[in-house]
């Protein structure tokens, strides 16, 4: 016995359980962004900022990207297949596994278990219930792709595949390490090795968790939402495969400067430049799809969400390249700058993308409409303002500090101590908290409007009898 | 463009994953095979009990969210921290500690820069040494003690990669008896950079005189300096603090009666502790004085002296005057 509504109801448990994470990983985000100018707000040990920026980032990459991916995800391969998933109850369990390890895995981390790579810190034991838990989520897409109803692979779904195989490759590979009891290992690479492996899976793990299966969202329900077919299937093609050629090869735009070999890093730098043409590939796309029929950014409340949504990857992904440039590294490497380009990311490409395709996915379960249009704009002002405000004061204090670590009397000796370049960063480290925020209060409109939505749906569902949601195949 | 695989998911996962991998064996699998990424200097030490349990203390506060462990070859940034990294130095580091964010400094080369005593105090309570400091307190680190069981089994873990490592439990817990995490992060945080020599201090000419001795402009700016680089060391007022820095304006000089010249604290000053070398007089058997030659001109630091020297001069005719009230 199996219908959408089954998996219906899965995918929104993990839209929910996304929203839950997100909440959290935010909320830590504020306190820690006030720990930066306030140090009596570090409550050792377990509250303490070293340990805190982990559950952050973590939390936020795993509970709020992971979780988002697999509820919008699955739905996307189930429209795309024209089927219901081939493992139903596996999903379903998938959802309690995935909020079990989650929570493991912020006790984990409060707890000090770090293997202190970037993005890849949780300890071994969880290392292996990640690596189970993305298993469980490749067998439901491979299982429901082949059995597919439907002849052709949308883009979107290619993005899908790619996925779940990198992050599968990527993950495992540098999460080798030798154990040394519970919540404890070390990497199975020492220094130079130990750093290029980590920043080959570091810069990996924004490509495959915040960029391709964003891409697939953003290139299904883009399309969907506004009722415009995708521009060119063509240009499509050749940007997926660059793409995913380029990424692999850039990691060592991280290590600039650092004593590991210099054809590695001048590779690594040649590769992240070709990576503009393949992100103003989607770009280009996503523009030309709108742009038959400009009158949507009226029309459709969730237009400009998309639109500024892929304005700002294309924004990242100019930025990002220059960032790995010789002499810009020297100046923005290790100062605030680079928290300013890692959140228009992830609070504007990323965030705009997810909220946006939870919009048209949840009134979609349940045959209804979005409980406010009202309240989904006043979110979509709130986090773009919060956003634009933690960016731009990020990359003015960050080449600040940037110039002051670099400035030499004539005579070589250095004009500014460190303690000078750090002072100066306070002011714009209170205008960050208040950015945060706003960009908070914003998130929590889309959580009422989430709510009251779902709310909204089942009071229909129980006046009526069962709406079967229809199962759009792409046109 | 071929438009079948575009209907068959498996050949297409194929080609994904193949498209993937060809990127990651060049950069990521096949340097693994070059001697260039498996250096070592023949200075480096493996870590002992001590200084691995506190590593392992480093890790789990995470410290490198906050500091970096690698000096990059640009001017300014050796001339603030000091030499800059070397490939050999991190053949024992599983991982590597580089670290992305500097809101706090570099600690690539710390070891040997500040006395024990004011790293214990400071990483208990950072903002006594500086006020505006963002790092939080670690007094916690103290009275923890460590279990020898436990740091035995993680040096034995490392030694399947480094068989110099492989540990013998009873010396393991003879190190570390009594010692708590505080000890160990000291151990650690003093190791950090042992493999490269440190700043080489100037060869000291002692006939060398202050070329703004007296110069009043000079000991306004000297006092301004010292306050914002020495203080938290020597005291605001040069008179020292116990265990952590010597009297600068008392008629000692590196633990031997008499003075010396203004050049021989030139000397000192920019060249740190590893500048008594020249100087031949011992001082403190583990320095920590700092070398600012890369922070500080040579005006700072002469500006410095001749406001020490006036400082001195001043308390001298003040005398015991200042004592009584002092002991009241
Ligand atoms: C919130 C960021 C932050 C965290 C976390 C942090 N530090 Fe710091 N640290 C700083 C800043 C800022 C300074 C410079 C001001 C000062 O000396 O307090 C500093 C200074 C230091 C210094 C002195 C460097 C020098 O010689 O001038 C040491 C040593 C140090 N930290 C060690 C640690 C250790 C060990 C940990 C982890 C237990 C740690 N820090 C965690 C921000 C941080
Ligand atoms: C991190 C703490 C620290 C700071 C900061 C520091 N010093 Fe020192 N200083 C020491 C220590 C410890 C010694 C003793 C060194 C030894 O014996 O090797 C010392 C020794 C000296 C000496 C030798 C004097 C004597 O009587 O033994 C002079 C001169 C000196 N410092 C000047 C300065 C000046 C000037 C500054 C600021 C520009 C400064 N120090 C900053 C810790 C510090
Ligand atoms: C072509 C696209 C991109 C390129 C080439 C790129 C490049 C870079 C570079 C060079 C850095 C290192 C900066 C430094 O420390 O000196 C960096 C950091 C980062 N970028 Fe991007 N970027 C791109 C797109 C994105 C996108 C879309 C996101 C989405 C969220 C993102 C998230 C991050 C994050 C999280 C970091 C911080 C890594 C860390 O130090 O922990 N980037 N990027
Ligand atoms: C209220 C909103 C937020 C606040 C106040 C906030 C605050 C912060 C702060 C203070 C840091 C540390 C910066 C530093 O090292 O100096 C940080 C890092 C980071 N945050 Fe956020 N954040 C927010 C939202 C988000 C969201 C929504 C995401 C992801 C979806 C995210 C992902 C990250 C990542 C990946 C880093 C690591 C950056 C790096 O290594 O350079 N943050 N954040």
């Amino acid at each position: 016995m199996n219908d959408y509504r089954y998996d219906n109801q899965t995918v929104q448990g993990f839209i929910l359980s996304a929203i839950f994470w997100g909440v959290v990983g935010i909320l830590v985000g504020l306190l820690i962004s006030i720990q930066l100018w306030a140090p009596a707000a570090n409550f050792a040990p377990y509250f303490t900022y070293g340990r805190l920026r982990v559950v952050h980032t973590n939390g936020l990459a795993f509970g709020l990207g992971a979780g988002v991916i697999f509820g919008l995800l699955l739905y996307v391969v189930m429209r795309l297949s024209g089927r219901p998933l081939v493992f139903p109850r596996l999903a379903r369990f998938q959802l309690w596994y995935f909020n079990l390890v989650i929570a493991a895995a912020a006790l984990s981390l409060f707890a000090g278990w770090d293997q202190s790579n970037e993005y890849a810190e949780l300890e071994w034991p969880l290392d292996v219930a990640v690596v189970v838990l993305w298993v469980i989520f490749a067998v439901n897409v491979f299982a429901t792709i082949i059995k597919r109803k439907e002849p052709q692979l949308y883009v979107s779904l290619w993005y899908t595949i790619a996925t779940v195989v990198a992050i599968a490759v990527l993950y495992i590979v540098n999460n080798l390490a030798i154990p040394a009891g519970l919540g404890k290992s070390y990497h199975l690479f020492a220094g130079l090795n130990s750093a290029n492996v980590e920043w080959w899976y570091g810069h990996n793990a924004v490509g495959f968790l915040f960029t391709t299966p964003f891409l697939a969202m953003f290139f299904y329900f883009m399309p969907k939402a506004l009722g415009i077919p995708l521009y060119s299937h063509r240009l499509s093609i050749l940007a997926f495969w660059s793409l995913i050629f380029g990424y692999l090869w850039t990691g060592a735009h991280h290590l600039v400067y650092t004593p590991i070999p210099d054809w590695l890093q001048t590779l690594g730098i040649v590769f992240t430049l070709f990576l503009i043409a393949p992100s103003w590939g989607s770009v280009i796309n996503g523009y030309y799809t709108v742009g038959s029929d400009w009158s949507k950014m009226r029309t459709n409340y969730l237009a400009k969400f998309f639109v500024l949504a892929i304005t700002f990857y294309g924004l990242q992904t100019v930025q990002g390249p220059t960032q790995a440039l010789r002499v810009v590294s020297q100046l923005i490497h290790g100062t605030d700058w680079v928290p300013g380009h890692v959140h228009m990311g992830t609070m504007g490409w990323v965030t705009l993308t997810a909220t946006a395709s939870i919009y048209y996915v949840i009134p979609r379960i349940y045959g209804t409409t979005i409980y406010s249009e009202k309240v989904a704009n006043i979110h979509f002002w709130l986090v773009l303002v919060g956003q634009l405000l933690f960016s731009v004061t990020m990359w003015i204090t960050g080449i600040q500090q940037g110039a002051m670590w670099k400035a030499t009397n004539p005579d070589g000796t250095l004009k500014y101590t460190f303690v000078e370049s750090l002072v100066k960063n306070y002011p714009y480290w209170h205008t960050r908290t208040l950015a945060g925020l706003i960009f908070t209060a914003g998130m929590l409109f889309f959580v009422y409007n989430v709510l009251m939505t779902i709310r909204k749906g089942r009071a229909l569902q129980a006046s009526a009898p069962a709406p079967r949601a229809s199962s759009p195949a792409p046109a | 463009m071929a438009g079948a695989i575009y209907r068959k998911p498996i050949t297409l996962a194929v080609m994904a994953t193949v498209t993937i991998l060809v990127g990651s064996v060049v950069t990521m699998a096949y340097p693994m095979l070059r001697a260039d990424m498996h250096p070592k200097l023949a200075t480096l030490k493996p870590y002992t009990a001590l200084q691995l349990a506190g590593r392992d203390v480093y890790q789990r506060e995470g410290c490198m969210n906050c500091h970096t462990q690698v000096v990059r070859p640009l001017p300014s940034e050796v001339a603030r921290y000091g030499a800059y990294s070397q490939a050999g130095e991190f053949a024992y580091e599983h991982p590597f500690l580089w670290g992305s964010k500097r809101t706090g400094p570099d600690l690539a080369r710390e070891g040997g820069l500040r006395p024990d005593a004011w790293q214990y105090d400071h990483l208990a309570n950072p903002q006594k040494y500086v006020p505006r400091s963002n790092m939080p307190s670690y007094a916690f680190l103290k009275g923890r003690l460590l279990d020898a069981d436990q740091v035995t089994s993680h040096l034995a873990a490392l030694a399947v990669l480094h068989p110099e490592l492989k540990p013998d439990p009873a010396q393991v817990k003879a190190e570390l008896a009594g010692k708590d995490e505080a000890d160990a992060m000291v151990a650690y945080l003093q190791q950090l950079g042992h493999a490269v020599p440190r700043r080489q201090a100037l060869a000291a000419d002692l006939t060398v005189e202050n070329p703004l001795a007296h110069d009043v402009a000079a000991v306004v700016k000297g006092q301004k300096l010292f306050a914002d680089n020495c203080a938290v060391c020597h005291g605001d007022e040069a008179k020292g603090q116990e265990g952590i820095a010597p009297s600068l304006i008392d008629d000692v000089f590196l633990e031997v009666k008499g003075d010396m010249p203004d050049a021989a604290y030139f000397a000192m000053i920019s060249g740190g502790s590893d500048a008594k070398a020249g100087l031949g007089r011992p001082g403190l058997k583990d320095g920590g004085m700092t070398a600012f030659g890369g922070q500080l001109s040579k005006q700072d630091i002469w500006s410095i002296i001749a406001w020490l020297r006036n400082q001195k001069a001043h308390e001298a005719a003040e005398g015991d005057d200042h004592d009584a009230q002092e002991h009241r």
